[in-house]
């Protein structure tokens, strides 16, 4: 049975009792359960029910101690639960290793637990990590006193699409039920019946899902839940773990992830008490076979006579060098959000010492000049002890919360904030269109706010040192948001902290993926930080105007202007425009994509190299905190061994510049050394090339309010089938006074019309609490992705009844 | 010394609609109501304090030290919740007293309420009881046309509501923290403590939960005084209560008397033992308290009577069983009622019950293995003292003090069945057929 | 065929019957449900009788009720059907007009309770758990009802039906099968299982006046006291 104990989370209280264990004597801090006390000692106290992280329930009765002394002198006459028992000043404490009693009261405890256990281990997908298989094997009875007949379940039956659960199994520990209502706040499983009969239930039309479901797997101390995905896929003991850290979110969860035979089986929520706990989503456990399918790149691609073929290593280089050489500086770089910091440097150093341009930027995805500029004076050259970490958040007296749904968009986030209401009281306000079901279990304060009216929103709410801001990657389109929350958190002395949506994003503006960014926080347009880095690279010096942004880089290659691209990973439907990004790949003289699946991007280039899938290769991801996050290579004999970074370095080499860098650690070494910049931090300068906001209300008709969600049309989540099933429903929102206007009804079907004539249905939700005047709609649902229709959050559109466009 | 039989709140029962607000004013009732409000509400603590009530529900912890605990300076609003929940097997008092006379309940909830400052009362009843349920409804509506509830009460300033409430079958919610869950809507399974419901009980406020007859005993010792109550019972169980005799007994009934009568004189008031049979064992209070026998007949039944021959006054429920009755029968048919209401949320009570039915189902039937006696205590051993709340203890309590006193009885289930040594169809008051597998 | 089928033992449980859909819940009873929830401090207070009325309205714990309480109270349907299957009281099967409960606990189960529930299981042709096949009856032994100086006993609808026989029992079940009027030995005419439900749920039919004030053997206490001249203390000769 695996002991856990928080470290960090007792020992940070200063007022600490003195307490006896077995005879050993020890200082605890006040409020200690008996349990942890004991494990501070290395007595490791059998337990079921007890979890350090949610709250105590006494049920299992498996870690019962004898007190013999209270501290007043006076013992308990019956036997204790350990995980409830707080101790006192001066309590002795005898557990089984002491104590006759504590000990037959366990071994009693195990015996009833094993009463109605099945005996089918060797099937079962806990056998050989499970906390009962080995209490019975250390501490059980050879043989059963147990001959009568045992309790038995129709098996197994689904909580969720992707959830299962053995009844017979369950230990009945409750751990499930409580996480998924302490924690996550999705009570949709529940103990149901009573007495021996008792067991988790869900109501039949009304699946487990939930975001997190699957932290219920992993707590579960039996085989009782399990996951459709890992079911009979292999025995604990045939897996090798790798520490990781998570690719899908800015978060930055510890991930551990098993493998057997060359191929991920499974992921688990990694312990990091910093960031995640011991928690994480659904997306970061299951979606990791997005890479398996035919889809796959794994050799290089070279356009001959207008069809891409199979290339020779050599070959693509050749091919890919003279395109490039021919464009020389006139290139764009577009690096999508989901590299590692390692990899992201690569680009950043390739598209200036090599290429020679600042034209490079991470956001795939509507951005703006206004984020440029933010990201360049407020975000780049932080350190992890300059911003807000998830800790920072429980200790907040409130938080608010500006375009950003921290349960779709982070959600460990979220589970943070959770725990920060329900334990410390934090108060959480939201500047948004409606109580997101998120909103709603943070018990957020509702600031009603229409697309884009964030500024204005935020001026009428209170903020002071205690209180931190947390805004969104979207805010970069809500025109003067980024601004209003700097200069209003200035004024007010309250924190703020930027939270982008992808894992890769923060390294990103780190390591200057930006056009007026180089590494570490130095500006385009500082002399003095451009020779800093020229210095470092052994490059005479660096183009010293800003460069072209995303969008800026993707009319310019349409129109001509540049010659050539080099492309990551990314999405055209994830632009704020899909038809440009593909008009503009289709234009570009020349494009280079750097890809691990065939996408929009590699369907257009002209040169298709293959990288690594994440578990192939390490790195580091810097999470929304600027906190480093490791990943570390899980599967060794790849398909693809190289990175971004490898093959950027092969093309400079080709090109007759080195790169300087060729592997993760060089890479990570480079960076570290550059250091953040010390010199004046940036000023806005000038006005950068790129992407204005549009203007709302271009036309008389229904403000467009949206953000992705968790569980999506993300091609990560590929091949995830049960997965995603448990997303929720695309709908459209709309308010009943808007939906009067539109002569729309609740269950029926809305029919959306951009102004550019493009239209999509969605079943709609006329929700009381929506602002008027607008609609929502996912950004990202599967087969209706905004990026196709050229919609922002803040356009119009018009509604019509189902159907009709 | 005072009389054998003292009826109190039983005074009432037999007459005319007594149910009814009319009768009980007529004879004196809410009269308690004025002399609780000329008093402050700590004076009416001590007063209750100075009777030496202690709580009827079977723990008899002393009621007016109860109220003391509630904390004053808690903003939270507090909460009276009377526990009217009654299914402990045997107990029938609480019952017979709300439906004959539910004003003497809501008169004492007025002065607990006012004693521990709470305006919002609840009366948690089982809900296996509808005229009951119907009775209590329409005592606390007449309470408030008559204006003793409601705002103002009786020009003193004072507000009190009181919400009946009906439960749904499920004994372990007479166990007060469970009640509470299952007040809040919730499944009935007991809460940790601490904190203590005194602390965070109702809606995580300071709660008070009482048994309807102590309740129902406080406008008595209001109008009588401390010293008329204390002059009844023993020197630490003082009072009047109400024993409830039930079983083989010739006329089966209520008693109310002085804490400290004993069996024997009870016996003796209902005729004794049916006739042409004799006392085999019984329960002082309820079937989780450890049975008796013949031998403790002169044991006075109060607190420290029973608890001097190993068991417990409990809930006074004297179920009496004659020679006729297999106690392996009767024993596994109370486990099985522990099986039946056990909230199934700790191991040892969930498992364990069920374990013992099937064990005890074998020594019934007469194939129990030789050593299986000492095994089914060892099982007990393992439940007992270990589980979440009371009720597993009570569940073992009958097995281990059956066997106790009934030793070879149990090992007999070695070879024989129960049904061969006391065929059941004895003990029915009634002919039961040949062949009847009753 | 393998021959080693899988048999479970409870396959039924965990669930309200998701078989049968049908409902009668309207907006009146929707109504009455929020009406039940205002009563409290805190709206989820109210569960337990909103699914006394929801069996009043649909004869069982019905989807459609689970479905109307959630909403109601906005809590989860899981939540609402852990409570739902936690209580004995609450049928996932339709109950029968009458529902007829023996007492099986041991002290009735002794004094005959054992050969009642044989008796009338055999008269009515179900077990417990049952409901006739034209929907009069259903059967369930039920546990101690705090009337075991009464024993042993049967509950019709609730109601006690106090010492009984094996003869009573059938002219009781004659009786109620017959539509004729039937009084409980210490409460009111019988009505219906359903009817019974709503009072439990909070909404009164009016019949708190119906039946004595209490039975003899909860007298026999106070009239031996009577006949015998005994008392409880005066006030006045107790007083220090
Ligand atoms: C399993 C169990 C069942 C109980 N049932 C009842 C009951 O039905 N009625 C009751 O008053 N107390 C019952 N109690 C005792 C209560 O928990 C509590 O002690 C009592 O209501 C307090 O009231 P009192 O102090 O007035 O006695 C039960 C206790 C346990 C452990
Ligand atoms: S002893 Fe345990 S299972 Fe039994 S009723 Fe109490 S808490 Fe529930
Ligand atoms: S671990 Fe302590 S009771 Fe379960």
């Amino acid at each position: 049975m695996s002991v856990v104990t928080k470290p960090g989370e007792a020992l940070a209280q200063v007022d600490t009792i003195a307490v006896t264990i077995d005879g050993i004597e020890v200082q605890v801090p006040k409020g200690t359960l008996a349990i942890r006390a004991a494990e501070m000692v290395g007595i490791a106290i059998p337990r079921f029910c007890d979890h350090p992280l949610l709250d105590p329930v006494g049920a299992c009765r498996q870690c019962l101690v004898e007190v013999p002394d209270m501290g007043n002198g006076r013992g308990m006459p019956k036997p204790q639960a350990s995980c409830t028992l707080e101790c006192a000043p001066g309590m002795k404490i005898n557990t089984q290793v002491t104590s006759p009693v504590a000990e037959k009261a366990q071994a009693g405890m195990l015996e009833f637990l094993l009463v109605n256990h099945p005996l089918d281990c060797p099937i079962c997908d806990k056998g050989g990590e499970c906390p009962l298989q080995n209490q019975a094997l250390s501490n059980g009875n050879g043989e059963s006193r147990y001959e009568g007949v045992k309790r038995t379940f129709p098996k197994p039956v689904p909580v969720s699409a992707q959830v299962l659960l053995d009844r017979e199994r369950c230990v009945l520990c409750a751990r499930c039920t409580r996480f998924s209502e302490q924690i996550s706040g999705d009570p949709f499983i529940a103990l149901v019946e009573r007495g021996a009969l008792q067991q988790v239930g869900k109501y039949a039309e009304h699946p487990y899902n939930s975001y997190f479901s699957g932290n219920v797997i992993q707590i579960c101390p039996v085989g009782a839940l399990t996951s459709v995905s890992y079911r009979f896929q292999s025995r604990p003991f045939d897996l090798v773990s790798t520490d990781s850290t998570c690719e899908h979110c800015a978060g930055g969860c510890a991930l551990r992830v098993d493998h057997r035979h060359f191929q991920v089986k499974r992921r688990l929520a990694g312990a990091n008490p910093a960031v995640n706990e011991e928690w994480n989503c659904d997306k970061g456990r299951f979606a990791f076979v997005s890479g398996r399918g035919e889809d796959r790149v794994t050799r290089p691609l070279v356009r001959r006579d207008g069809v891409l073929k199979v290339a020779s290593w050599p070959e693509a280089i050749d091919a890919a060098v003279a395109g490039l050489r021919a464009a020389g500086s006139s290139a764009g770089v577009l690096t999508g959000g989901r590299l590692t910091v390692e990899n992201a440097y690569g680009y950043s150093k390739f598209a200036r010492a090599v290429l020679g341009t600042n034209n490079i930027d991470f956001r795939s995805r509507p951005a703006s000049a206004e984020e440029t500029i933010f990201l360049t004076t407020q975000v780049a050259g932080r350190g992890l002890g300059d911003g807000v970490t998830y800790a920072d958040l429980e200790a907040a007296k409130r938080v608010v919360l500006v375009c950003l749904e921290p349960e779709e968009e982070a959600a460990a986030i979220f589970l943070r904030l959770r725990k920060a209401v329900r334990k410390h009281k934090v108060q959480v306000v939201t500047l948004a269109p409606y109580a997101s079901n998120g909103s709603v279990k943070l018990n957020a304060t509702v600031v009603p706010t229409g697309p884009g009216d964030e500024a204005a929103a935020l001026a009428g709410v209170e903020l002071d040192a205690d209180t931190l801001v947390l805004v969104g990657e979207r805010a970069a389109t809500s025109p003067g948001t980024l601004a209003a929350v700097v200069a209003k958190a200035e004024s007010a002395g309250a924190r703020f902290a930027w939270v982008p949506r992808r894992a890769g994003d923060r390294g990103a503006v780190e390591v200057g993926c930006l056009p007026t960014l180089l590494p570490g926080g130095r500006a385009v347009h500082d002399a003095a930080a451009r020779v800093d880095v020229a210095a470092a690279w052994g490059v005479e010096t660096l183009p010293s105007e800003p460069g072209l942004d995303a969008t800026g880089i993707l009319s310019a290659a349409e129109s001509g202007e540049l010659q050539a691209l080099v492309v990551g990973g990314l999405e055209p439907r994830d632009f704020a425009s899909a038809q440009q990004v593909r008009d503009a790949l289709e234009s570009a003289g020349f494009v280079v994509s750097l890809e691990s699946r065939l996408s929009e991007v590699t369907e257009r280039a002209d040169v298709v190299f293959p990288v690594a899938l994440i578990e192939e290769h390490a790195g580091t991801f810097w999470n929304w905190e600027h906190r480093p996050g490791v990943v570390n290579t899980v599967i060794r004999q790849a398909n693809t061994p190289m990175t971004d970074l490898r093959v950027l370095a092969a093309l400079a080499d080709a090109m007759g510049t080195s790169l300087g860098v060729r592997t993760v650690d060089q890479a990570a070494t480079e960076f570290a050394e550059l250091g953040s910049w010390e010199g004046p931090r940036p000023v806005p300068a000038g006005k950068p090339n790129g992407a204005k906001p549009r203007a709302n209300g271009r036309s008389a008709g229904f403000r467009v309010a949206t953000w992705r969600q968790l569980l999506d049309g993300g091609r990560g989540m590929d091949g995830e089938a049960a997965l995603a099933e448990t997303a929720k429903p695309a709908v459209a929102r709309v308010s009943p006074a808007t939906a009067a206007k539109a002569g729309l009804a609740h269950g029926g079907e809305v029919t959306v019309v951009t102004d550019a004539g493009g239209f999509f249905t969605l079943p709609l939700e006329v929700a009381e609490d929506m602002v008027d005047g607008a609609v929502w709609v996912p950004t990202n649902a599967p087969g209706v992705s905004l990026g196709e229709f050229g919609v922002l959050a803040g356009d119009t559109v018009q509604l019509n009844l189902g159907g009709v466009a | 010394m005072t009389d054998l039989l003292t009826p109190v709140l039983s005074a009432n029962w037999g007459t005319a609609k007594s149910w009814d607000i009319g009768a009980y004013a007529a004879g004196g009732g809410y009269a308690a109501l004025d002399k609780a409000f000329a008093m402050t509400p700590d004076q009416v603590t001590e007063l209750v304090k100075d009777a030496g009530l202690r709580g009827r529900g079977g723990a008899g912890f002393p009621t007016g030290m109860k109220w003391s605990f509630v904390p004053k300076d808690n903003p939270n609003p507090k909460y009276l919740v009377v526990n009217a929940d009654e299914s402990e097997p045997g107990t029938c008092k609480d019952i017979p007293l709300l439906l004959a006379s539910p004003h003497t309940l809501v008169e004492g909830m007025i002065i607990a309420s006012y004693a521990i400052g709470c305006h919002t009362a609840f009366v948690y009843i089982r809900g296996e009881v509808l005229h009951v349920v119907r009775r209590l409804r329409n005592a606390v509506e007449q309470a408030y046309a008559a204006g003793h509830l409601g705002k103002d009460i009786h020009g003193s300033g004072y507000d009190l509501d009181i919400i009946v409430h009906a439960g749904a079958g499920a004994y372990i919610c007479g166990e007060e923290t469970a009640l509470l869950d299952s007040l809040e809507g919730r499944r009935g399974q007991p809460r940790l403590r601490p904190p203590f419901p005194a602390v965070a009980g109702l809606y995580a406020s300071p709660t008070v939960i009482n048994n309807v007859e102590s309740i129902a005993t406080v406008p008595s010792i209001v109008v009588n005084g401390s010293s008329w109550f204390s002059a009844m019972g023993t020197e630490k169980s003082k009072g009047m209560t109400i024993y409830s005799l039930s079983g083989h007994v010739t006329r089966p009934g209520q008693f109310e008397a002085p804490l400290g009568v004993t069996l024997r004189e009870l016996l003796e008031l209902s005729g004794g033992i049916r006739d042409g049979h004799q006392l085999k064992f019984w329960t002082p209070g309820g079937s989780s308290t450890p049975i008796l026998t013949g031998e403790h007949l002169d044991v006075p039944l109060d607190y420290e009577g029973m608890a001097g021959v190993g068991s417990m006054l409990g809930t006074k429920a004297l179920q009496v069983f004659d020679e006729t009755v297999s106690v392996v029968r009767t024993t596994l048919r109370w486990v099985e009622f522990y099986k039946h209401e056990s909230c199934g949320k700790c191991t040892p009570c969930r498992e364990g019950s069920w374990w013992l039915v099937q064990l005890l189902k074998q020594f019934e039937d007469g194939v129990a293995a030789p050593g299986d006696v000492d095994k089914l205590l060892d099982i007990c051993d393992n439940i007992g003292g270990k589980s979440f709340c009371a009720l597993a203890d009570g569940a073992v309590a009958c097995v281990t003090s059956a066997v106790r006193h009934f030793r070879p009885e149990f090992e007999a289930g070695y070879h024989t069945p129960a049904r061969e040594l006391f065929p059941y169809g004895r003990s029915a008051l009634f002919e039961v057929p040949e062949g009847s597998h009753a | 065929m393998s021959g080693h089928e899988f048999k479970s033992f409870f396959p039924d449980s965990g669930e309200v019957d998701m078989a049968d859909t049908s409902t009668n819940i309207d907006e009146t009873t929707i109504a009455e449900l929020r009406e039940l929830a205002a009563r409290y401090p805190q709206p989820r207070s109210a569960l337990l009788p909103m699914l006394h009325l929801v069996q009043s309205v649909d004869g069982r714990v019905s989807p459609a009720g689970i479905e109307a309480c959630a909403d109601v109270l906005g809590i989860t349907t899981a939540q609402v059907s852990g409570v739902a299957t936690f209580y004995t009281m609450y049928r996932r099967r339709p109950a029968g007009k009458h529902h007829v409960g023996v007492c099986t606990t041991a002290l009735c189960a002794v004094m005959g309770g054992d050969a009642l529930l044989e008796r009338v299981e055999h008269k009515l042709g179900i077990g417990p758990d049952e409901t006739t096949a034209d929907g009069t009856f259903s059967l369930e032994r039920i546990e101690c009802n705090a009337a075991c100086d009464f024993a042993p006993v049967m509950m019709v609808n609730w109601e006690f039906m106090d010492n009984m026989t094996p003869e009573k029992a059938e002219k009781l079940i004659d009786d109620l099968a017959d539509g004729k009027d039937v009084a409980s030995t210490r409460g009111a005419t019988i009505t219906s299982w359903r009817e019974a439900e709503r009072v439990l749920a909070g909404f009164p039919d009016g019949r708190a006046d119906e039946g004595p004030s209490a039975g003899e053997a909860s007298l026999l206490g106070k009239s031996i006291a009577d006949a015998k001249g005994w008392a409880a203390p005066k006030p006045e000769e107790t007083a220090l």
